[in-house]
């Protein structure tokens, strides 16, 4: 027997029909039950179980779909936002997932699609008491930000990681509009900021006087001046605010005051971190460690845009209790960092730049007992021959290191032996990402492809989800994945591979596999039939430069018709069937009409 | 003083562009390319042995054996990596193909260093030979790839922007070893080639022609503007293939009302856009005119628009001469 619309589950007495208070019945027996059942499941947060318990029977169904209060949408073409909105009704708070990553480096085409915009309408359709929303890889406009600004009185959290479509406009009507805003984490999005001559619109003071409710306050990625004095006006009033990360404008005198504003702070993100232009060679500086000082809850330190190392001693007092760092924007060489990194006993996380060389990871290792992710970027991303960091640094890393759980490293060269070490130094690895940069590289030693190592890492670290692959690599790489990657859910091959062989392994020997991302790597049709039995699994499937054709790919998007495959091709009428970039992914909904020119959906 | 714009026709007598030139040998057919391949490699492979030492191995050998490489003479930009500016190169040497006899010269007059770079990559090693059993699997290390090492543009900026503080520029470490090492930096490529004051020049660029140098790219009428390391090209040519990529689906769009399929560079005067720049003097000029070297030294952002909007601005330096 259905049941009428939304139960409110703190109210198990009242139903839908309503009489007079004398009149209070008890719901019928089946309706007890799912009462019973909402207010139990309101204690499930976790959207993997949620899943599973909607799936018991049609009551589970429904009382799931009723008390899912966060919804979480990894792929924004998967279901229409009507589908969503209809399934559930009460949802607080909403993730959306737009472009595959590969789009980051600019393999997607500028206008693909991921526009949050039938988006935006929807929820302000059917969620008005919306607090929460969370994009990451999408594509939204300044009225898209508008819209979001007034739909939503109870408004709470804006998270946008790696979009890009709006400018400052939108932030301001944010920031003007939602009086109940706590967090505004602008995460490496690029915001079309004003050309330099043209004036900048002042986002910071469009914030409401008086106390706000702000806890965490995200601008790096801004990239235009702010209004110091309204910044520092809007950290005063904000009592409640925990993390602050600014922008490259802000420099480091002003950065001293902010602190001493706020020194409840948890996590800065410092900006420049060097003098403004206008403080001359001797003037009188503050003590910027004592603004460090003052901070005494602080965990987690960032930005250094534009560092001058000299005024890295600063961070001293905060060391010895930071959990995460980062300082890959920082181009300091090892005598510089070994000062800081010899206090952090407690570091957690560490970012950094391979300036730095192997001696800086040996500081690292030797100090950092209980680091879980280690990421080294490069200064330099030309293919070289040498490098700063190499094969000793990964082995010294992987000694020191022991609960690592996520490394990302890019780097000129490594061995078979030192990942090989890795993988028995660090079990606890869930997450390994090597970009050894130069293409096709052999181990330098041995001359041979880095297929070992690679395999060693999916057969000794048993919890692996996520790997990263690079070098020279044949299908037995492969093999080792398909044999031993049993857990893997996140796969990134290029320049990898023999055969149709090599993809083959993979499709059939790993079950979890949810997002596989492959270029330039030799895998044809063969090698895409062979997953036919897995796809409806996965979230996504991107091959770029790869050897499928057209026609494999109509004849899979026939056979699986809930896949819809995208084919991306600059060229129009070519020689041979041979497409540049698939793109294919599990949909519940029609094919998209938000499509370029140079995208094909097959059917 | 060698002429380091776009002009394609005189730029094809200054081999600065090697990597140019091992592509016009490989135009045509695949089946064409292979044997190209293996005639270079068995001319030079003796002596580039010599020449390589034991550290950079670590190449496979060259080819174009994919599938894309067939492409080549559609001429158009792909989404992926290094083969895109091969094509574009193949796309601009369209009236080169003809003409074959100057391939032998080519590999005669070129001192055969670069090619000896190239071919160091080929020379089959032990390594390679297992990874690979047949020609089709020699990939080519030419060129920046679109999109590799995969990290997002900003994060290049902003590291590559600081004071450096860290090992000195592989640049100089590279002049004296170019001759063994199989990179890819055109820039170096270029130096040896030229006269002494270019590659003094190429130095002092920024301080260091490793250090990426992005500058914002815009295209008339579209909000989503991306950046371009100016630093990673060494040609206009390399530059207008990348940008032809950046935009080519909103380019394309155009294209459908045209006749012809080929997608025009926007450097080559045929197509309806054209490139200009802004300089650090804030002047508005039309790319191209300019050596490439001074204009990498001075470009402060980019502009992609339609030609018939050109007469609107008020250009610096050269007015209106569009390269041919």
């Amino acid at each position: 027997m259905t049941h009428s619309g939304s139960s409110l589950p703190d109210l198990p007495n009242s139903t839908s029909t309503s009489g007079p208070m004398s009149e209070i019945r008890s719901p019928p027996p089946d309706r007890v039950l799912e009462i019973v059942l909402e207010n139990v499941l309101h204690f499930l947060t976790c959207r993997r179980d949620r899943n599973a318990a909607s799936l018991v029977c049609r009551s589970w169904y429904r009382a799931e779909a009723l008390t899912r209060s966060d919804l979480f949408i990894g792929n924004c073409y998967a279901v229409s936002p009507h589908r969503a909105t209809s399934r559930f009704r009460r949802v607080k708070s909403l993730t959306v997932k737009g472009k595959p990553r590969f789009a980051d480096f600019d393999l997607l085409p500028l206008n693909w699609g991921a526009n949050f915009s039938p988006w935006g309408s929807a929820l302000a359709d059917s969620y008005p008491w919306l607090e929460k929303l969370h994009l990451k890889r999408m594509s939204l406009t300044d009225d898209d930000l508008d819209l979001i600004a007034r739909s939503f009185p109870s408004f709470k959290e804006l998270v946008l990681v790696c979009c890009e479509g709006f400018g400052i406009a939108g932030i301001a009507s944010i920031a003007a509009n939602c009086r109940l805003l706590r967090v505004l984490d602008l995460v490496e999005s690029v915001v079309e900021v004003a050309d330099e001559d043209e004036e900048v619109m002042d986002w910071i003071s469009c914030f409401p006087e008086g106390e706000t409710h702000l806890e965490s306050l995200m601008f790096e990625c801004v990239d235009c001046p702010v209004n110091f004095e309204a910044l520092e006006g809007l950290v005063a009033r904000s009592p409640f605010l925990k993390k602050l990360r600014l922008n490259r404008f802000v420099s480091i005198p002003q950065l001293y005051r902010l602190m001493h504003r706020a020194p409840q702070l948890t996590h800065i993100g410092t900006g420049s971190f060097c003098a403004s232009d206008d403080v001359a060679v001797g003037d009188q500086e503050p003590d910027y460690a004592s603004a460090f000082a003052a901070c005494k809850s602080l965990v987690c330190l960032s930005g250094f845009r534009d560092i001058l190392p000299d005024y890295l001693p600063a961070i001293y007092p905060a060391c010895a209790n930071l959990t995460s760092l980062n300082l890959s924007y920082a181009d300091v060489n090892a005598d510089q960092l070994k000062p800081v990194i010899l206090q952090c006993h407690k570091l957690q996380t560490l970012w950094v730049l391979d300036s730095i060389c192997d001696e800086g990871l040996q500081a690292v290792a030797a100090t950092c007992k209980d680091l879980r992710e280690l990421r080294v970027f490069p200064v330099n991303t030309r293919e070289e021959v040498e490098g700063p960091v190499s094969e000793v640094g990964l082995e010294v890393i992987s000694q020191g290191c022991r609960k690592l759980q996520s490394i990302l490293f890019f780097c000129q060269r490594m061995t078979n032996a030192a990942v090989i070490a890795m993988s028995k130094n660090c079990p606890d690895l869930v997450v390994f990402r090597l970009c050894i940069i130069g293409r096709y590289r052999p181990d330098p030693e041995t001359q041979e492809p880095m297929d070992d190592g690679f395999g060693a890492i999916v057969m000794n670290c048993k919890k692996l989800t996520r790997l990263a692959v690079s070098g020279l690599l044949t299908d037995q790489a492969f093999r080792y994945i398909g044999m031993y990657g049993k857990l893997v859910r996140t796969l990134s091959v290029a320049f990898a591979g023999d055969s149709d062989q090599g993809l083959k392994y993979v499709l059939e020997g790993c079950p979890n596999l949810q997002k596989l991302e492959i270029r330039d790597s030799p895998f044809g049709d063969a090698a895409l039939r062979s997953g036919l039995h897995h796809f409806y699994n996965m979230r996504f499937l991107w091959m770029s430069s790869c050897k499928l054709t057209r026609q494999a790919c109509q004849e899979i998007a026939r056979t699986l018709p809930h896949l819809a495959l995208e084919v991306i091709d600059s060229q129009e009428d070519k020689a041979d069937d041979h497409i540049e970039i698939l793109y294919m992914y599990r949909s519940l909904d029609r094919p998209r009409n938000d499509a370029p020119k140079c995208v094909t959906i097959l059917q | 003083m060698m002429d380091e714009s776009g002009r394609m026709g005189r730029r094809r007598s200054h081999h600065k562009f090697s990597e140019e030139r091992e592509l016009e040998l490989r135009l045509g057919p695949p089946g064409e390319e292979k044997e190209e391949e293996e005639d270079c490699w068995s001319h030079h492979h003796n002596e580039n042995k010599r020449e390589r030492n034991s550290h950079e191995s670590d190449q496979s050998p060259l080819s174009l054996g994919y599938f894309s490489a067939q492409r080549i003479y559609n001429f158009q930009p792909k989404a992926s990596s290094f083969l895109q500016n091969m094509s574009m190169v193949g796309k601009e040497s369209k009236d080169a193909i003809s003409s074959q006899p100057c391939r032998s010269e080519v590999m005669e007059f070129h001192n055969g260093a670069v090619c000896a770079e190239k071919k160091a990559l080929s020379s089959p090693s032990s390594a390679n030979t297992a990874a690979s059993n047949n020609s089709s699997q020699k990939r080519s290390a030419a060129g920046p790839v679109v999109g590799w090492p995969p990290i997002r543009s900003f994060r290049k900026n902003n590291a590559s922007g600081s004071t450096s503080n860290s090992k000195p520029p592989l640049g100089s470490h590279h002049h004296n070893q170019h001759k063994h090492h199989h990179h890819h930096l055109n820039l170096n490529v270029e130096d040896k080639v030229a006269n002494t004051t270019n590659k003094e020049h190429v130095n002092n660029i920024s301080g260091s022609p490793n250090k990426g140098m992005f500058v914002k790219i815009n295209m008339d009428g579209i909000p989503i503007g991306r950046k371009v390391d100016i630093n990673a090209y060494d040609s206009y040519d390399k530059l207008s293939s990348v940008v032809d990529h950046l935009f080519r689906d909103l380019l394309s769009v155009q294209k459908q009302k045209q006749e012809e399929e080929e997608k025009t560079m926007i450097l080559d005067g045929s197509g309806e856009y054209t490139l200009i720049y802004e300089d650090n003097d804030g002047d508005k000029m039309l790319v191209g005119d300019v050596p490439w070297h001074m204009f990498a030294s001075t470009v402060k952002r980019l502009r992609v628009l339609k030609k018939s909007d050109l007469a609107a601005l008020s250009l610096g330096g050269k007015q209106g001469h569009i390269n041919h």
